[in-house]
């Protein structure tokens, strides 16, 4: 959506800048779905990370696009066809093993099925382009309060589900085999984990859309691991990071006629690159 | 309490995968505060015997008590190492807190405040204990193997253990790393009275530290002082080959024949 024809024009007084925003409502549900989003993809991210999932996240935002594209086909909320999707996605993947969630081959081949199994069911549809567009994107613009309360409590629910399980999940992330001789059901906890996975892939898939899911739930994540070697800290940081893009990134198309997933794609790529550069300085 | 409990006791176990018997009729006991090597061949079953200890697989036939029980899948009793190699090269996790999971990483929920600052006290310790307080703010990913052995200890020591298992601790070690390890091993397992059992590929490193040594070939398992198990008559014997034992000036022992024995056998 172009969003310049809305905008007064930008001020330096940022408050007023909000201020004329958020008369919109679809402004209010933007900024407010986009900081539940950001803030559980920092803390989900970091695990995904951690336990270097982070192509397994891919794919499940992937399968989840087969399963909008399809509730869109049948005439429901696609944010449910996701939520199912991915949910099945990942349950089947940590149920085929430990190791299940690593095989890039395997998991490509699945990948492209379901993308193009997506193809078919928008082409089925007959509906508009768009469609398929802001599944793939992202459509923050076009969030409605509905999802934004959907958003809210799957968003909840994520971050009671991981502030409980969290020292298992660091320990079964940082070494798997003393954390299982300890007791640890790693099948249960590789359930429980992909499931939250689903559903935090499935509410960022509205903001950045299922191509850029790399942008929320990666790459804050890996830069905090760049930055910080305290776990606790490593978590904020994502989540501050996933945040600072986000709310950048609709501040600036809202003045601009870009896509919002372009900016927050791009303000994370710059701030990974910048560390990667300081690091690297730093070590030689 | 008896003035020096049983922490492990087996009585006739015997252990096969599917058909095949990897060894049988086993009796030992290892007592509290005892330092115990673990040694034999490649694939003779030395880390299956932990993974009974651990209660991480069934023993076929036979009885094994741990801490007069059988064992049981996490026991906060024991502390373990397994073998290994390096930590997962992307983390940047310090080894401090590495450290403190050993304490908190099978607990729900999260600590915070003066809880954290507990368990970081704690782990803080258990590094000083394994002379490694220097490394506490290090990633793991930068450290050598010698000394992620070291943050291994300190996080198997971490919960306080009366039982550790530390599997190949030495290997890919230098002579000189190897000697520090064992020696602190031995030190700390003393001062602290931890019942210990370590894996290992050569006797000589142990030697001047355990008190005995349990010794796996061709099925069978022994049981005994270094002096008594490491002869030449008592590995012909387990070996089914004739393996000559040497003695050094220093009290170095050298194995021949092994190599040999173990072609023959397969």
């Amino acid at each position: 959506m172009n969003l310049s024809i809305f905008a007064t024009s930008f001020s330096l007084n940022l408050w007023t800048d909000f201020q004329n925003m958020w008369q919109y409502a679809f402004m209010r549900n933007a900024f407010e779905a986009g900081t539940i989003v950001a803030v559980v993809a920092g803390i989900v991210g970091y695990f995904v990370v951690l336990r270097r999932l982070s192509f397994a996240a891919h794919a499940l935002s992937h399968v989840g696009f087969a399963g909008a594209a399809g509730a869109v086909l049948i005439g429901i909320n696609p944010l449910i066809g996701l939520l199912l999707f991915t949910s099945g996605g990942g349950l089947t993947m940590a149920s085929l093993g430990k190791k299940a969630a690593s095989r890039d081959v395997q998991i490509g081949t699945v990948l492209a099925f379901m993308l193009g199994l997506g193809v078919l069911f928008i082409n089925l549809y007959k509906g508009y382009a768009t469609e398929a567009y802001s599944l793939l994107f992202g459509e923050i613009l076009g969030i409605s309060a509905s999802n934004v309360l959907i958003t809210l409590i799957a968003g909840i629910l994520i971050a009671v589900a991981i502030a409980i399980m969290y020292r298992k999940l660091l320990f079964t992330s940082i070494d798997e085999e003393v954390a299982e001789a300890k007791g640890i059901s790693m099948l249960g906890l590789n359930i429980f984990f992909l499931l939250v996975v689903a559903v935090a892939t499935s509410i960022a898939v509205q903001i950045v859309g299922v191509l850029l899911i790399f942008a929320l739930l990666v790459t804050p994540a890996a830069i905090a691991q760049r930055l910080t070697r305290r776990p606790s800290q490593g978590m904020l940081l994502s989540v501050i990071v996933a945040l600072i893009a986000t709310w950048f990134g609709l501040f600036i198309s809202y003045y601009l006629p870009y896509p919002v997933s372009f900016f927050i794609a791009t303000l994370v790529f710059m701030v990974y690159l910048i560390v990667r550069i300081a690091q690297a300085r730093i070590f030689i | 309490m008896p003035i020096n409990p049983s922490i492990i006791r087996a009585d006739n176990l015997s252990l096969s995968y599917s058909s095949k018997v990897i060894w049988k009729d086993a009796n030992f006991e290892v007592k509290s505060g005892e330092f115990i090597g673990l040694l034999g061949p490649n694939g003779a079953g030395k880390s299956s015997l932990f993974n009974l200890i651990l209660g991480l697989s069934k023993p076929s036939t036979g009885e094994l008590e741990v801490f007069s029980n059988q064992p049981k899948r996490g026991d906060s009793r024991i502390g373990y190492v397994p073998q290994r190699r390096t930590i997962d090269d992307d983390s940047r996790i310090e080894a401090l807190e590495y450290v403190r999971l050993g304490i908190s990483g099978t607990k729900l929920g999260f600590s915070l405040f003066k809880r954290a600052k507990h368990e970081r006290r704690m782990a803080y310790q258990a590094l000083i204990d394994v002379d490694a307080q220097n490394l506490a703010h290090r990633a793991l990913s930068e450290l050598s193997g010698g000394e992620l052995q070291r943050i291994f200890l300190a996080q198997a020591l971490v919960s306080k253990p009366n039982l550790l298992l530390l599997d190949e601790p030495l290997a890919n070690l230098d002579m000189r790393r190897e000697m520090q390890l064992i020696q602190l091993v031995g030190n700390i397992v003393r001062k602290q009275n931890i019942a210990t059992i370590l894996i290992a590929h050569d006797i000589n490193p142990l030697l001047p530290v355990v008190d005995k040594i349990i010794y796996i070939v061709n099925g069978k398992i022994a049981m005994g002082k270094p002096v008594d198990i490491i002869t030449s008559k008592k590995l012909s014997e387990m070996y089914k080959a004739p393996i000559e034992v040497i003695r050094g000036s220093r009290g170095q022992l050298a194995v021949l024949g092994v190599e040999e024995a173990m072609h023959h056998e397969s």
